[in-house]
């Protein structure tokens, strides 16, 4: 048996909306499998998994709360993904972030006016922006490898993030206990409904749509697609690689940042030594299951954010195990690699009496 | 013993889990692919030889089975890469993740279990020496692999056929391609070979570094095996020089600290990834150093015409 | 499609029927921070949890979330508990604290129970253990049994409660010998092993022949027994890791407390107060004195057995600061309020604490 992978004259339409519906499907089906193994009612786990999620407010609102940082983040790296410009350490960006929009809250505690926030959030994005230059000059400059410093750097975000909150902006009335002051109303995003869904929620909606826009119909996301794709066709436009390097890592950085910030001054009220459980990391997957592109980013931002969920109450009401929603991202992120080859090939699997006919390569 | 020699020797344990998976992600790279799954693959070896050698006693059981699990999860990852191209470095991260789940789910049965330790040499006389001998003749069996192996693909590499083979698939496929070689095969080859000592890596981890199993243990080290690949320039000499670099600049942090001066332990901390960061922008500065080994086709996919 | 609704139709009733059914029972739920498998902190929690299980039997059911972020995902796990109809909750990390505070405003018949925390309410109590008392034990013996006058220590993060065990340390063991040396290293993590390892190594090559921590894997002792040192267990019984070497381990132990709140929650007793247990409500306990001569086991028993009666106080004057100032004057103790958010160390120790 030999498979063999035949070019298509065009990238297929059809799959290029299958292909994430039957990763979802063979994700959903495979998981049915190891719950049946491990001795569960697949269906009922599977319901807890991906339906449950999705059936009563307080959940949807949860819901929206976990899928915002995911879809802030997911849109940048989408972008730089796309330009072939490598961030991996979204999730450091998204902590100096954290860091420099609480500088206000923690420094100047008495400030209040409708300002604040404003500069809370500005702050949160330029630290975010400033941080992920740093992989970006390094880049263009030394020609250092993007994906290595970038990464590197989170370990020294957090362990700055780490030494402040057990330092210098430790709550002085908090018994010595690693945590910040506790942030003011006037120092907290507006939330909806039961208090919970937050601004965050809505820049993410409005980031998946802009650069939707930007992408579809600008120069700048054409410029971006092609330096992608085929960056010698890219130099003899006239377009900067070294330009867009530095372009996508400030855009996804000023991102992760923003969602950092959002993470404090919204649902977090303080900073703390952990301000995130991963996003940064996970959003290269939402990123990718939204198939580099804005409007799908923000779909597998509420698909991730429901496995979230359904792992959490799968562990409550059927006592599973919490590495399985891990495994589940995982083999998403596998299944849609693999369903992507079926946008750009033909897949032909040849057996014994037709391998014969196939002249020898 | 004196102090100097423990350090010595502490170097040597934290420094051989990096040279291992390492010099696999080399060989990896030098056929031009580029596999960010490394502590996906180690971890899985780390569970699996964990789990291997407490059911059967055996910690060199526990080795084959982690040398296993790290074949296995790199194949994972060549069929996806190779046979269907998709995106190298997206497959590797997908690979990572998966590992770290998968393994936490094996492992459950595993946690709070004293495991078996790999033992250590013991040779008469020459292991007695005092300073030289524990430091040259009473280590792991993995040490001495560790060196051995990276020994052993510097000669592969520039001295035979089958290195002369792998260069020219990482350094122009097409080109390989037209002379007949089969580059998908070459490359499954080094991925396997990459996923072996990733999985090596990992066992020597979970059966002689801290024989135990634990959840997430590998701790990042497979990052910084891959940090290490690009410091090296993919010169496997200089790759067991830039392991054994970040393993004495991660082991002095600690020793800094012993010594109760006073710095911020986490700055001592976040020393080894910049130390990384200022290495990786040396090296790669100096573009004669990597422009002459650096394999041009790394991360490409290739498809063969017919 | 319309068998897929039906089923899931199903399913939902039968998960509202199941609920319901078990309206009579109370629901007991836990938010972990680590995994249950961690063989330290959350696991001696797990056991508390099953400790109720066994006690109560058909009239409670328990669950647990394990691996919480600390943070906002908190929130959301503490709510899904309340809102799945339990009765008790018990969160065990500090970082729950505000999370906690916060649910337990939206759900006030809902008791909670928030772990080594500051701020209560109404219905939300905290509980904390004085694992100090421990820790001064094993500075004695530490001192009896060190011959190089040095211990290592590894710890996790400059928080109170690790500051507190390691002055503790030191107390105890000046009080054999006046002129032991501590050594601490940080290793900013509850839980990597390599570090850990790496850490009880490198001081052991700087001259400690005893090792103790405040991390949660058996690393550093597994490492004490290889070069023949001795070391301590903590949080459970680590001696199947370490037969030669563990000298004893001082235990968390949550039973006794989950399983009285769990009475008191039943029978309608439950008040939202603070208790801060140690030796004396057996939850601190100490494993087996184990390789030591019979004069140190039973100066460690004495002095386990003063602390449990109250007839003793670790932190009792005269204690000198670090920098040579007064801190506790002779035969006064060192009040709680202190106690809880102690950021400075006892003189003597060789290492500086971040400010």
């Amino acid at each position: 048996m030999k498979l063999i992978l035949e070019k298509r004259q065009e990238h297929s339409q059809a799959m290029a909306y299958l292909s994430p519906v039957i990763a979802i499907a063979l994700t959903v089906v495979i998981g049915g499998i190891i719950f049946a193994l491990r001795g569960l009612n697949p269906f009922e786990a599977l319901f807890i998994y991906f339906i449950e999620p999705v059936t009563t407010l307080w959940s949807l609102e949860e819901l929206a709360v976990k899928a915002a940082p995911l879809v802030l983040i997911g849109v940048g790296l989408a972008i730089c993904f796309t330009a072939n410009v490598w961030n991996i350490g979204a999730e450091g960006q998204l902590t100096a972030g954290a860091l420099l929009g609480s500088a206000i809250p923690i420094l100047f505690t008495g400030w209040q006016s409708p300002l604040t926030l404003v500069a809370m959030l500005v702050l949160g994005a330029v630290g975010g922006a400033l941080f992920a230059a740093i992989p970006a000059l390094l880049k263009n400059r030394f020609g250092a490898n993007e994906i290595l410093t970038s990464l590197m750097l989170v370990y020294v975000a957090q362990l700055l993030l780490d030494w402040l909150v057990r330092g210098p902006w430790r709550d002085p009335k908090g018994f010595n206990f690693p945590k910040s002051v506790t942030f003011e109303d006037w120092q907290l995003l507006p939330t909806f409904g039961d208090g919970r869904v937050h601004l965050g929620a809505v820049f993410a909606v409005i980031a998946a749509l802009v650069l939707a826009v930007v992408m579809a119909r600008t120069l700048k996301g054409f410029e971006v697609r092609v330096i992608g794709n085929a960056p010698r066709a890219g130099a003899f436009a006239g377009f900067s690689r070294n330009k867009m390097v530095l372009f996508c890592f400030l855009l996804s950085g000023g991102l992760a940042g923003l969602a950092g910030i959002c993470e404090v001054a919204g649902p977090g009220g303080h900073l703390q030594p952990n301000v995130s459980p991963g996003y940064g990391f996970t959003a290269i997957i939402v990123a990718f299951l939204g198939r580099l592109n804005p409007v799908g980013v923000l779909f597998a931002g509420v698909l991730l954010g429901i496995s979230y969920l359904g792992g959490e109450a799968a562990q409550v009401t059927l006592g599973i195990s919490d590495k399985m929603a891990q495994v589940f991202q995982g083999m998403l992120l596998f299944f849609i690699l693999a369903c992507d080859t079926l946008i750009l090939y033909r897949i032909k699997l040849l057996f014994g009496s037709q391998l014969r006919q196939v002249p020898a390569e | 013993m004196g102090a100097l020699e423990a350090v010595i020797l502490t170097i040597i344990t934290a420094s051989t889990p990096l040279l291992l998976a390492a010099v696999g992600e080399l060989v990896v790279e030098r056929s031009g692919v580029l596999n960010l799954g490394v502590e996906g693959m180690m971890v899985m070896g780390a569970v699996c030889g964990f789990a291997a050698a407490y059911t059967s006693g055996s910690p060199y059981l526990g080795i084959a089975a982690g040398i296993t699990a790290g074949i296995g999860m790199s194949l994972l990852f060549a069929f996806l890469t190779q046979s269907l191209v998709s995106n190298q470095v997206a497959t590797g991260l997908a690979l990572t993740l998966l590992g770290l789940g998968l393994s936490g789910l094996i492992g459950e049965a595993f946690t709070g279990l004293p495991g078996v330790k790999l033992p250590k040499i013991w040779i008469p006389v020459l292991t007695d020496i005092p300073f030289i001998g524990p430091i040259l003749f009473g280590q792991d069996i993995l040490v001495y692999v560790s060196i051995a192996l990276t020994i052993a693909v510097a000669h592969v590499l520039f001295k035979t056929r089958i290195g002369l083979v792998i260069r020219a698939v990482g350094g122009n496929h097409h080109s390989a391609h037209a002379l007949g070689y089969n580059v998908i095969a070459v490359r499954y080859a080094c991925i396997a070979f990459g996923g072996a000592c990733a999985g090596l890596a990992g066992a020597y981890l979970s059966l002689a570094y801290t024989p135990q199993w634990i959840e997430n243990m590998t701790a990042g080290r497979g990052w910084i095996a891959l940090a290490l690949v690009v410091f090296s320039t993919w010169l496997p000499r200089r790759l067991a020089i830039g392991a054994y670099l970040f393993g004495t600049v991660w082991i002095m942090g600690l020793y800094v600290q012993g010594l109760g001066i006073g710095i911020p332990s986490q700055f001592l901390s976040s020393l080894p990834y910049l130390v990384t960061i200022v290495a990786l922008v040396v090296i790669s500065g100096n573009r004669t150093l990597t422009k002459v080994n650096t394999p041009a086709c790394i991360g490409q996919p290739f498809v063969p015409d017919r | 499609m319309r068998k897929l609704l039906a089923i899931a139709v199903g399913l939902a009733m039968t998960l509202a029927v199941s609920a319901a059914g078990a309206a009579d029972k109370l629901k007991i739920g836990f938010i972990y921070v680590g995994p249950v498998g961690d063989h330290g902190w959350t696991y001696q929690h797990d056991q508390g949890r099953l400790a109720i299980e066994k006690a109560f039997g058909d009239k409670v059911e328990t669950t647990f979330v394990e691996k919480v972020a600390e943070g906002p995902d908190a929130e959301r796990a503490i709510t899904r508990l309340a809102r799945q109809g339990a009765g008790l909750i018990f969160t065990t990390s500090f970082g729950f604290m505000d999370p906690t505070i916060k649910v337990a405003k939206r759900f006030p018949k809902v008791k909670f129970e928030h772990a080594t925390g500051f701020k209560r309410a109404d219905n939300v109590a905290t509980y904390s253990s004085r694992f100090y008392e421990g820790r001064y034990v094993i500075g004695q013996i530490a001192a009896k049994m060190s011959k190089s006058g040095v211990a290592g220590y590894v710890a996790s993060f400059p928080i109170p409660e690790v500051v507190r065990g390691i002055n503790a340390f030191m107390l105890g063991a000046q009080s054999i010998n006046p002129d032991f040396k501590v050594k601490v290293v940080w290793v900013n993590s509850w839980f990597d092993p390599g570090k850990e390892a790496d850490a009880a190594k490198v001081m052991i090559g700087q001259g400690a022949d005893i090792i103790t921590q405040h991390t949660d894997s058996t690393a550093p002792l597994q490492i004490a027994q290889e070069q023949g040192a001795v070391g301590f267990g903590q949080a459970s019984d680590m001696m199947k890791f370490a037969p030669k070497a563990q000298l004893t381990a001082i235990i968390d132990d949550w039973s006794e407390y989950y399983v009285n709140r769990t009475k008191a929650a039943l029978d309608g007793s439950w008040k939202a107060d603070d208790t801060w247990g140690g030796m004396g409500d057996k939850m601190v306990v100490m494993a087996a004195f184990t390789n030591m001569p019979d004069d140190v086991k039973k100066m460690a028993e004495e002095t386990t057995a003063k602390i449990t009666s109250g007839e003793f106080h670790p932190f009792t004057g005269p204690i000198y600061k670090q920098d040579g100032s007064l801190a506790v004057k002779e035969g006064e103790v060192l009040d709680d309020g202190v106690l809880l958010g102690m950021n400075w160390y006892v003189k003597g120790i060789d290492d500086k604490l971040p400010n």
